[in-house]
């Protein structure tokens, strides 16, 4: 188990104080100048050699995504913009780490904005989460009355300003692009790319886009160094997590661990245990409701990290563990999924706006078993129609719980749909 | 939109609602200000409760735009009402987290403690109660968003509990309702449990 000297967030629970003085005996702020005067290659190699892997969901390396910023400023400012729109269903991390430890996220916001070399930050924080703004504002405000942001930030000579701006309840922003474009006063409807928003991004400038928790873990990254985060986790998939683990466990709760961590030692050791028993155990969602489900055979034995739940088809996601046991309905759950996707859909793709919808309809169908056995294959069929042909990836994201339920469950589905038409029969 | 009955003729900021505004604005670019569309809509809801169309052709004024660029915005994002809702606005999630955690008696339990369904608003214009997707807050399901504030950990009395308090005119504590520490494990940490910082009392 992680050593809590090895935890960054040493305040998840919001048993401490969360202000300047709060954070900075926790070590936040210290020695940021220092950090900035080793200068922008040398985070930058320090963030690859770490080897953190962006938290958001997708996984991709944060020191290479900075590496991809042009390394002069031109003409165009160049812009980091932290993705907060936390809106996963199962994800509930960002939030404890806004409230909690907001500066923890505001020093990470300006060691990133020095590092690709930005002026500004924003901060897009999901509408709903006013509270959290909130706290993010007073630590803002307390960083610049105390010299840490604005004008000469921390006595770095680098001017730093970081702002925070609300979304308002559409999901599909905390897609990087769609981001972008809410952010700039329009609807979120996802932009394609190539462009990257490296090259091309907010306000057509240079713009680098990271999860909460990708930020805010840097500045102790760099303090403590790259070799010590490398050290934790396994190989490519390194360094610490916070896990939400939800559902049908005793003691549902967010937890910082390790990567790598066995699925079954996080539930047991943290959460509680299954409720009934780990042998009362259905299915685990392992990383917010865009991944496919796991069976209770592949739960005793896969680790939480990147490359081992991709190896059995399923992701880390943003590791919000969704964890279902036997008196789960679980096509019910997935249809619930399915509606959530409709709801959120842009409407930008006709694939995604249509099929997230036939989806949906299907699978209410599907819960009470009013269908045809060949439909689930025709599901199935719908849900390769929208995989891979959308602009963003919220269509594979609605098309991969209704295929890991097929994959997965498939008897479920057809027991419903023959009892169903054996008591039409008799009546 | 035919029925625009309840659209009132004109649309002012309040001069603390303009000085916000400003404010905003004035975090984005020059040229740029478009970007405050969002935060002026949320000043213009929380000023009158909900979002008119006089109230986005003042913002499109402000900011610049055509005003049907911010009813655009006005109608994709769920959180801006473009018509009236109650004092209160009352939102269920019954995502699949909650659900696992039994949203469907906190749906029951406020459904019959306020009188209405979903998409409704009481007749003395208290509650608006709304079905919502996941708002964030999972380990902590199941939940509701009254106004600004999250009420967590629920079951279908602690439900009731907190709606019946906003009846009486009271605003019920914040977080979990089943006394624990935020998304602590119930009963006490599995972690941070060792550290401790010269901090906090000084």
């Amino acid at each position: 188990m992680l050593r809590d000297q090895d935890r960054i967030f040493t305040n998840l629970y919001g048993l401490h104080d969360w202000r300047l003085a709060g954070a900075r005996a926790r070590g936040d702020w210290n020695g940021t100048k220092e950090i900035l005067a080793k200068g922008r290659d040398w985070i930058i190699d320090e963030m690859k050699n770490s080897g953190l892997r962006g938290r958001g969901g997708a996984g991709f390396p944060t020191g290479v995504k900075w590496s991809f910023m042009p390394k002069t400023e031109g003409v165009r400012p160049h812009y980091l913009v932290i993705n907060a729109d936390e809106g996963e269903p199962g994800t509930c991390k960002d939030r404890e780490m806004m409230r909690f430890d907001p500066h923890k996220l505001i020093e990470g916001a300006l060691i990133a904005s020095f590092a690709i070399g930005a002026h500004v930050a924003y901060i897009y924080i999901r509408g709903e989460f006013v509270r959290e703004a909130e706290h993010l504002n007073i630590a803002i405000d307390e960083a610049r009355a105390a010299g840490l942001l604005g004008k000469n930030a921390c006595g770095s000579g680098w001017d730093c300003e970081v702002y925070v701006h609300r979304g308002a309840g559409a999901y599909i922003c905390g897609e990087e692009s769609a981001l972008i474009e809410s952010l700039e006063g329009k609807k979120g409807q996802p932009r394609l790319k190539p462009p990257f928003p490296a090259g091309v991004g907010l306000y057509g400038c240079p713009t680098t886009v990271n999860n909460v928790e990708s930020i805010a873990v840097a500045p102790t990254i760099l303090r403590r160094g790259a070799a010590w985060f490398a050290g934790l986790g396994k190989p490519n998939n390194t360094g610490t997590k916070v896990f939400c683990i939800s559902g049908h466990v005793n003691k549902p709760c967010n937890v910082e661990e390790e990567m790598g961590i066995p699925l079954k030692d996080l539930i047991e050791k943290h959460a509680g245990g299954v409720r009934g028993g780990w042998d009362n155990l259905l299915a685990i969602i392992p990383g917010g409701s865009s991944v496919p489900m796991l069976n209770k055979q592949q739960c005793e034995e896969v680790t939480m990290d990147f490359d081992a739940l991709r190896a059995l088809r399923s992701g880390l996601g943003t590791a919000a563990v969704i964890v279902m046991d036997k008196s789960t309905d679980l096509v019910r759950g997935i249809a619930r999924l399915s509606k959530f996707y409709w709801h959120e859909s842009c409407g930008q793709c006709t694939p995604c706006r249509e099929g997230t919808g036939w989806m949906a309809r299907m699978m209410a169908r599907m819960t009470t078993g009013d269908a045809e056995l060949s439909e689930i294959d025709l599901l199935e069929e719908i849900s390769r129609q929208i995989e891979g042909h959308t602009i963003c990836a919220l269509g594979d994201a609605a098309a991969w719980p209704v295929q890991g339920l097929i994959r997965t469950f498939r008897p479920e589905l057809e027991r419903r749909i023959k009892e169903r038409q054996a008591k039409t029969r008799a009546a | 939109m035919s029925d625009m009955t309840h659209e009132p003729a004109s649309f002012a900021f309040t001069a603390e609602y303009q000085a916000k505004a400003d404010a905003f604005i004035a975090k984005y670019p020059a040229g740029r200000q478009q970007s405050a569309v969002m935060p002026l809509l949320d000043l213009a809801q929380r000023q009158d409760g909900w979002v008119s169309r006089a109230a986005m052709e003042v913002i499109a004024g402000l900011l610049d735009m055509a005003p049907i660029r911010v009813e655009e915005v006005a109608t994709f994002y769920t959180m801006y009402n473009r018509k009236p809702v109650g004092k209160f606005h009352v939102q269920v999630c019954t995502n699949l987290p909650c659900m696992l955690r039994g949203s469907d008696d906190v749906v029951a339990a406020a459904k019959a403690a306020l009188g209405v369904e979903f998409g409704d608003m009481t007749t003395d214009g208290l509650f608006t109660l709304s079905e919502v997707e996941c708002l964030g807050a999972c380990v902590n399901a199941p939940m509701m968003q009254i106004n600004d504030d999250y009420y967590e950990d629920l079951d279908a009395d602690s439900t009731k509990a907190v709606l019946e308090a906003f009846k009486r005119g009271e605003t019920p504590k914040p977080g979990p309702q089943n006394g624990r520490q935020f998304s602590c494990p119930a009963g006490g940490p599995t972690s941070l449990t060792e550290l401790t910082f010269q901090t906090e009392k000084a």
